[in-house]
């Protein structure tokens, strides 16, 4: 009865090695990911590749444009997306009852929204932003002229932001809940407001989580490249945007387009390289400026 | 008795259908200290905070009949809970200070108040956190987190934020449930000499701690007040043989 049963061990150590070897696949794959991005786009990642414009047919020269117009998105698009999702969120957990039909309903909404496929975003822009709201206000304020009625940086920034807003919803909800009902009462019970209590005790302790909130909202944003296909980023532009009624080049969409576009994709393999390798460089220290963020609000809690 | 400044008349307080409050109808005078004792459950804690209104926040919470303060009935329509607040402050079972400097702890009551006036803030400030027996201790360290004091120290200064507002009545909820003997002590102490100037009402668990620093004290048990008096009568020689029992050690 005690001798060793060689069955059920090796079923023990083969599904072990199983768990194992499924956990090593995902690091070698992230591994040669990076290794091949890195390797392929570094000979590229100098300044003049980030600070000067396509050339030659864009076989050749930088992507300054297309940095520029994604920094332009992302800024707008956390204009519009930070105050209003930081709004939804304290309406949410400050003012709403937990379980009413309002607040039911917003959260339903919210849930919907982040599982909406982006392209659909990026239809719902062309279709209310630029043929609806664009086409209304060309007629209205500059008589039928063609202006707003078509993709530019600000119809695609703010389908962005409707994007990104379940995102900055959901994580500045969870840093207002983490503030503790003491010190809600603590203040309510020296006589402050409601208003006056969120302004300030609720949000400045939510602060880490609003910073949070935004920073991977705009790292979503700076990745995503559907929802502004239709609604504002271009293929190539000899300039910069220069208003919110152009439109812009964009890291994402100029990857695609070198690599599928492009008249001579094996010459271009280079710029998508070094391309990839800025938008992840982009990405990986938008992270890593949200967790030192955290970390020092966290530490520095003196508001 | 003397300067009645709290008094209910047949109030009743109910969480949804649940009654938690049945017919409570006392007085408590001014500048003395009044204790709330009785067993877990008993509903002191919910007294008290319907005394500045704090259980408003409670969506369930009904509550029916008068609470006078100065008799004025504080469940007034036209009464701004907000002034309430300030006329009745509280301090919290669980010492809970702002993540903000010692300073601006004491500072915050004042200036949700309007006063911004930097001379005029400091002097409310070290005034209130003399009255509340801490001065000494954080004087050098005004500016550091509040966060960095010890758990009696940050309750001496959450009384010294609720003095700032200057109230006229102050609600304590077990001030001194979490912390040392010698904490304790000195928040006793604090309690009976801010009783010259401010109208005490304090729950506790503590049977000593009534007996040590009331003049009142009303016993509670579910839900309803079974007596109030002298703090000496009801520890020597109460009237129910409930409180006696309680007293006593015999249940709670």
């Amino acid at each position: 009865m005690m001798l060793k049963n060689f069955k059920r061990d090796a079923k023990g150590f083969i599904f072990e090695g199983l768990t194992l070897a499924s956990a090593l696949i995902i690091i070698a794959i992230l591994v040669v990911m990076l290794v091949v991005i890195i390797i392929g786009g570094k000979s590229m990642f100098n300044w003049e590749f980030l600070t000067t414009f396509p050339t030659d047919g864009m076989t050749k020269g930088g992507i300054f444009p297309a940095i520029y117009g994604t920094a332009i998105l992302v800024i707008i698009m956390s204009i519009a997306a930070v105050p209003f999702g930081t709004i939804t969120a304290i309406y949410l957990t400050e003012y709403a009852k937990e379980n009413s039909f309002i607040a039911r309903s917003i959260r339903f909404a919210v849930r919907t929204l982040a599982v909406i496929p982006s392209i659909i975003f990026g239809l719902f822009g062309l279709g209310f932003f630029i043929k609806f709201v664009g086409t209304e206000m060309d007629s209205v304020f500059l008589g039928g002229q063609l202006k707003w009625g078509q993709p530019n940086i600000l119809w695609a920034s703010l389908t962005m932001a409707l994007l990104t807003l379940p995102v900055v919803i959901v994580s500045v909800e969870e840093a207002l809940k983490t503030i503790p009902r003491e010190l809600r009462e603590a203040s309510l019970a020296l006589g402050a407001t409601k208003w006056q209590t969120i302004r300030k005790v609720v949000l400045p302790g939510s602060m880490s989580g609003i910073m949070t909130g935004t920073i991977l909202a705009v790292s979503r944003g700076a990745g995503e490249v559907a929802p502004i296909l239709f609604t504002g980023a271009a293929y190539y532009l000899a300039t910069l945007p220069g208003s919110l009624s152009d439109q812009f080049m964009v890291l994402g969409y100029h990857i695609y387009i070198m690599s599928t576009q492009s008249a001579n994709v094996d010459q271009t393999l280079p710029i998508q390289f070094g391309t990839t390798l800025v938008l992840l460089i982009l990405t990986f220290s938008l992270n890593i400026v949200a967790i030192i963020l955290r970390y020092r609000i966290r530490r520095r809690r003196i508001v | 008795m003397k300067n009645l400044k709290i008094h209910t008349e047949n109030m009743y307080l109910h969480y949804g259908s649940k009654m938690a409050l049945n017919n409570i109808s006392i007085s408590i005078p001014e500048n003395k200290v009044t204790a709330l004792i009785g067993p877990s459950g008993c509903g002191k804690s919910t007294f008290l905070r319907s005394l500045n209104r704090m259980n408003d926040l409670i969506d369930s919470v009904k509550i029916e009949g008068n609470i006078f303060i100065d008799n004025i009935n504080i469940y007034d329509k036209n009464i701004d809970v907000v002034n309430l607040r300030k006329k009745v402050g509280m301090v919290f079972q669980k010492s809970n200070p702002f993540a903000k400097s010692i300073f601006e702890n004491v500072a915050y009551g004042p200036r949700i108040n309007g006063i911004n006036n930097k001379t005029e803030l400091t002097e409310i400030v070290e005034k209130s956190l003399q009255n509340a027996a801490i001065w000494d201790e954080v004087k050098d360290r005004l500016y550091d987190s509040a966060l960095g004091l010890s758990g009696g120290q940050q309750q001496r200064l959450c009384i010294a934020r609720t003095l700032a507002v200057n109230p006229e009545v102050i609600l304590m909820d077990e001030p001194a449930s979490a912390l040392d003997p010698l904490s304790t002590a000195k928040i006793e102490e604090l309690i009976v000499h801010l009783k010259e100037e401010y109208t005490i009402v304090i729950v506790t668990h503590n049977m000593q701690q009534a007996a040590r620093i009331s003049d009142d004290t009303a016993f509670f048990y579910l839900g309803e007040l079974i007596e109030f008096g002298k703090t000496k009568k009801i520890f020597t020689n109460p009237d129910k043989k409930q409180t006696e029992d309680y007293i006593t050690g015999r249940f709670g």
